[in-house]
Parts: structure tokens; sequence; C-alpha cells
């Protein structure tokens, strides 16, 4: 079953992609905010987060229980939802490996961002299927900044 | 007693879109069964093929977090409220960039 497109303005796409070039040779995180809800998904928010995986931060990145709480407060306070997470693959696809897969949730949207040699590449967007066995992809539709994406 | 269990977003869905469950229990081990008993869509997600927790579900009883409490005999109290709160975690495969597979 594919999933409805996730709306996402260009100037939040630079951002994520600024912030995998940053934290570059290691994965960079965030939260995606904003709504869901009559089969549209829209990020209208980013929260950036610190990767807390010291040990292996090339290949890893993690986001503590307090930091998804501080995320969904985050949320709130603009009366919108915590509906995905974003990181990146340094020199690697913007697939989802194994290891995503094993310690995804469901419904949240999972946004990668390809880092090649320190600059941005591909972009993909999964949510995890219900029984766990893999991912499906998301489209992602990029909207223009000034663009309003709640009146399309 | 009667306890409340709070429903993280992601999991709502297999709980019968529900924001929270009450339900009655005496340990932390013992509302998470009932919890997906009554729910059993929940059970993947929240347990391995071990029957274990997964490492990225965590859980607290009141903000304490069951880890530095009694785990899953934590006992509970009447009006306590159990939080399924996740981490997140992932990551590029570690074997070979680019190509190599997933």
């Amino acid at each position: 079953m594919s999933a409805p497109p996730l709306k996402i303005r260009e100037d939040l796409v630079s951002k994520i992609q600024a912030h995998g070039g940053e934290t570059y040779p290691h994965e960079c995180c965030g939260a995606l905010l904003g709504r869901d809800g009559g089969g549209l998904r829209e990020v209208l928010g980013l929260l950036p987060l610190s990767n807390r995986r010291d040990d292996s931060p090339r290949n890893r990145f993690e986001v503590t229980p307090e930091d998804v709480r501080l995320a969904e407060k985050e949320a709130r306070g603009r009366e919108w939802e915590l509906v995905g997470w974003y990181h990146s693959h340094p020199d690697a696809p913007a697939r989802p490996s194994e290891y995503d897969r094993e310690h995804a949730w469901p419904w949240y949207s999972y946004v990668i961002v390809s880092i090649e040699k320190g600059t941005a590449r591909d972009m993909t967007s999964w949510r995890l299927q219900d029984d766990r066995a893999a991912y499906d992809s998301e489209p992602v539709e990029i909207v223009r900044s000034s663009a309003s994406i709640s009146s399309d | 007693m009667a306890v409340k269990v709070i429903i993280p977003t992601p999991l709502r869905p297999y709980a019968g879109k529900q924001e929270s469950v009450e339900l009655q229990a005496t340990t932390v081990g013992e509302a998470l069964s009932g919890l997906t008993r009554q729910f059993e869509a929940l059970r993947k997600h929240l347990y391995n093929d071990d029957g274990r927790l997964r490492s990225f579900v965590n859980v607290y009883v009141n903000d304490e977090d069951i880890r530095y409490l009694e785990k899953d005999q934590t006992r509970l109290r009447e009006g306590d409220t159990i939080s399924i709160v996740p981490s997140i975690a992932g990551g590029a495969p570690s074997h070979s960039p680019r190509g190599g597979s997933i």
C-alpha cells in the first residue's frame, strides 16, 4: 500500500540538508512537526536535535525519550503534532537500513537525507509497515516556501 | 487497582485510536499484559520475539522510568499513570557505503 505524500516546504528541506552537512561525517537527527489528518500529512516545522549516539555517530543516531517528550511538547505548543523524524546517512544511500527498520515505530514518517562528502544528495521518506516487516516509501512533495501548504 | 496507560501517538492506531486506556493491574508487567491482551496488534510493537520489551520502548510510572524502579515488577497504586514513551534510533548501513544492501 502506498502512503499519501508527505508535504514539506522547500526551506525546511534546505534546513534538513544543511543540518546533515553541518554534522557530517556524523549523522544528524531531528523531529518533524506538523499536521496529519484527512489523508494529508504536512511538515510545518523542525526541531533539530543532538545525536545522542556518542559511540558511533557516523552510522547511528539516537533520540532519547526526554528529547521525544520535548519534541511532543514543542508540537503541542504550536497546536501541531509530532509527525516524524529526520536523520542523515553520511556517504550512504537515502534508504532505510535494517537497523533503521528494527528500531522504527509505525505511523511516524522517517525522512532520510544522503550526505555525500559533506553535500546533500537524495532525500526520501519512509513509513514502517504494520507488521514491521519492511518500510513503504512515502512520496515527498516539496512545496515552494511562499505557498501555504494547508490551503492546497 | 485502576490505572491509566497513556498510548503514544504512533501506537494509537493499534489501540482503538485511544490516547489512554484504563485497566486493572497491580504491577507494570500486568498492566502491559492486560493492554496487549486487549489490543493484540500492539504486541509486536512493544515486545521483541523473545517476549521482552523492545529497547526503544520506555515505560514510566508517574514520570519515573521503570528501569530505575523494579522494571516490570514495579508495583502500582490506585490512580497511577503509566506512560509509554518512544526513543528513536537508526542509522546508515554499517558495512558498505553507497549501493550496499539494506
